[in-house]
């Protein structure tokens, strides 16, 4: 009897944490939404803002959201890649690889305001970008590159060491047996790396606000205009909102917005992930 | 008599301090199956992967002495060991195809050696998978994934895959130890069709194994070779005590 008792608060106690969490999550989400949904208007995301008519757009942001994203992981990604590869098959001093993974570990850690600190040091002043889009992304990629080199690292070592025997017993190379076997069997662990990548990329405002700007005003991306694109990405216009100008429901409607657009890059991180490992 | 194709002398194989196969002499015959048996820890598993070089992949080993190949040096500093490999294939205790199509498995060698057209590809994979009496079973399902095979079929297919390169030499690391009766006695049966084609070493647990399917066998014990000679005449009247003792099944 007391068996059964015991069996059945545990079985309560751990129903409950589910429930709370998952009711905590949709609340928010819900709540996101439904203040935000009403302020999300075709203008709304197809103008920037104008002083003068009144009205408010975030094209801009939006435009600056991808620029960030896609410039920091075409860089950080195959650097990460490259370094996580080089330290689980070439590197031979073990002291090296644990030296670099609990350093790796510990960044992946640290608060992303001290990031900010290095990139306003590095690139707007070193090496005079100044406040920029370009700025801010090259100090997103020194601060994604722990989170890729790790989850990278984790997942060619689940790959069998089987497969790497295989290859090379038939006269494979060992680049050439990490191009063609180790590297296609962990595609799963590259989208997982973006995915959490990404994730960390659209959701900093510290950073970005110290190296790239705070701009609303739409910027030219133009090779040669770049180094004077400097603007705000959509967390940082969220804040810009709720802080400087106490709209609220014009930063309901961004959060809604950084919503959808986080969805719609998972899913289609884990689409082209299915379709890279099919072909 | 076949001539050599692998020859040992006072050949010395250590793992850091362990020293796990002491002065091997041995002399292994063309065209022909030769199996080592011994118990566990014995090294004869260690000595069939000196052949093709693949300890070389664990950390902290060394080779003293003589193994040669068709009379060149396996150990000299200026070998090519993805050539060497290709000559001397490999097929292991475990079924390990890739995680790709079974077409894809088969063409993964010739594609690595730089085969690239279409049919040629196509010639080789076929003829290899008939090589490893495989092809009536997965003929109609090539571009399926590979793991969906069963065990006995999975180490067919890897045999295939060995097969596909053209290699010389053939060696098996325990290859039926994984598998069922019947794929165990369909894998017996290939490599006794094999040996015209090419020279076959088995590393095997199985003594009724060595004496259904090799020509010679060699019996290792701790580190060292015991007995080296004609499979039946070891099995009948083996000139070692230890040999006598371990294929009656006294220890081991």
């Amino acid at each position: 009897m007391k068996r059964k008792m015991y069996e059945i608060v545990g079985r309560i106690l751990l129903y409950g944490c589910t429930g709370l969490t998952v009711g905590l999550l949709l609340f928010i989400i819900g709540y996101i939404i439904i203040m935000g949904v009403g302020g999300i208007s075709w203008s709304f995301l197809t103008t920037s803002e104008s002083v003068i008519k009144g009205t408010i757009g975030i094209l801009p942001a939006i435009k600056n959201t991808l620029f960030v994203i896609v410039v920091s992981l075409l860089i950080s990604l195959p650097l990460g890649v490259g370094a996580a590869v080089y330290l689980t098959e070439y590197a031979k001093n073990k002291r090296f690889v644990a030296a670099v993974e609990f350093a790796s570990e510990t960044l992946a850690g640290i608060p992303s305001i001290i990031y900010a600190l290095v990139g306003v040091i590095i690139f707007c002043t070193a090496l005079k970008l100044q406040k920029t889009l370009l700025a801010g992304s090259l100090t997103l990629v020194i601060m994604i590159l722990p989170t890729i080199i790790r989850s990278t690292q984790e997942s060619l070592k689940t790959v069998p060491q089987s497969y790497r025997e295989g290859a090379l017993g038939l006269g494979s190379g060992k680049w050439h047996m990490i191009r063609t076997v180790v590297l296609p069997s962990y595609v799963d662990g590259i989208v997982t790396g973006c995915i959490l990548a990404v994730g960390r990329v659209i959701g900093e405002s510290a950073v970005l606000m110290y190296t790239a700007g705070m701009s609303m005003a739409m910027q030219d991306f133009s090779i040669d205009r770049l180094s004077g694109a400097s603007g705000a990405t959509l967390t940082v216009a969220l804040y810009h909102y709720a802080k400087e100008n106490a709209d609220f429901s014009t930063a309901f409607s961004i959060a809604t917005v950084l919503l959808i657009l986080t969805v719609i890059i998972n899913f289609s991180a884990g689409f082209l992930g299915k379709k890279l490992k099919r072909s | 008599m076949s001539d050599t194709i692998i020859s040992a002398k006072n050949l010395d194989f250590y793992y850091g301090e362990a020293h796990a196969l002491k002065n091997i002499c041995l002399d292994i015959p063309e065209h022909n199956i030769t199996a080592l048996i011994g118990p566990s820890g014995c090294g004869k598993s260690t000595f069939l992967r000196t052949i093709n070089r693949m300890n070389d992949l664990i950390e902290g080993t060394r080779v003293t002495g003589s193994l040669s190949y068709r009379g060149e040096e396996i150990y000299a500093p200026d070998r090519d060991v993805t050539k060497l490999r290709k000559s001397i294939g490999m097929v292991f205790q475990k079924p390990n195809p890739f995680p790709m199509s079974i077409y894809d498995n088969v063409a993964y060698g010739p594609r690595t050696h730089g085969i690239r057209a279409k049919a040629r590809l196509d010639d080789i994979v076929e003829q290899s998978l008939r090589d490893a009496a495989i092809w009536d079973e997965v003929k109609d399902r090539l571009k399926k994934n590979a793991l969906g095979l069963s065990g006995g079929q999975q180490q067919r297919l890897c045999i295939a895959r060995a097969l596909a390169i053209k290699p010389d030499v053939l060696l098996m690391d325990e290859s039926t130890s994984a598998l069922d009766p019947i794929s165990t006695s369909k894998i017996e049966d290939l490599a006794m069709e094999l040996k015209k084609d090419y020279t076959i070493v088995i590393v095997t647990h199985n003594m009724q194994q060595a004496v259904r399917i090799s020509d010679k066998t060699a019996f290792f014990l701790l580190g060292e070779l015991i007995e080296f000679g004609d499979t039946e005449k070891m099995f009948s009247q083996p000139t070692d005590k230890r040999t006598e003792d371990y294929i009656t099944g006294r220890f081991g």
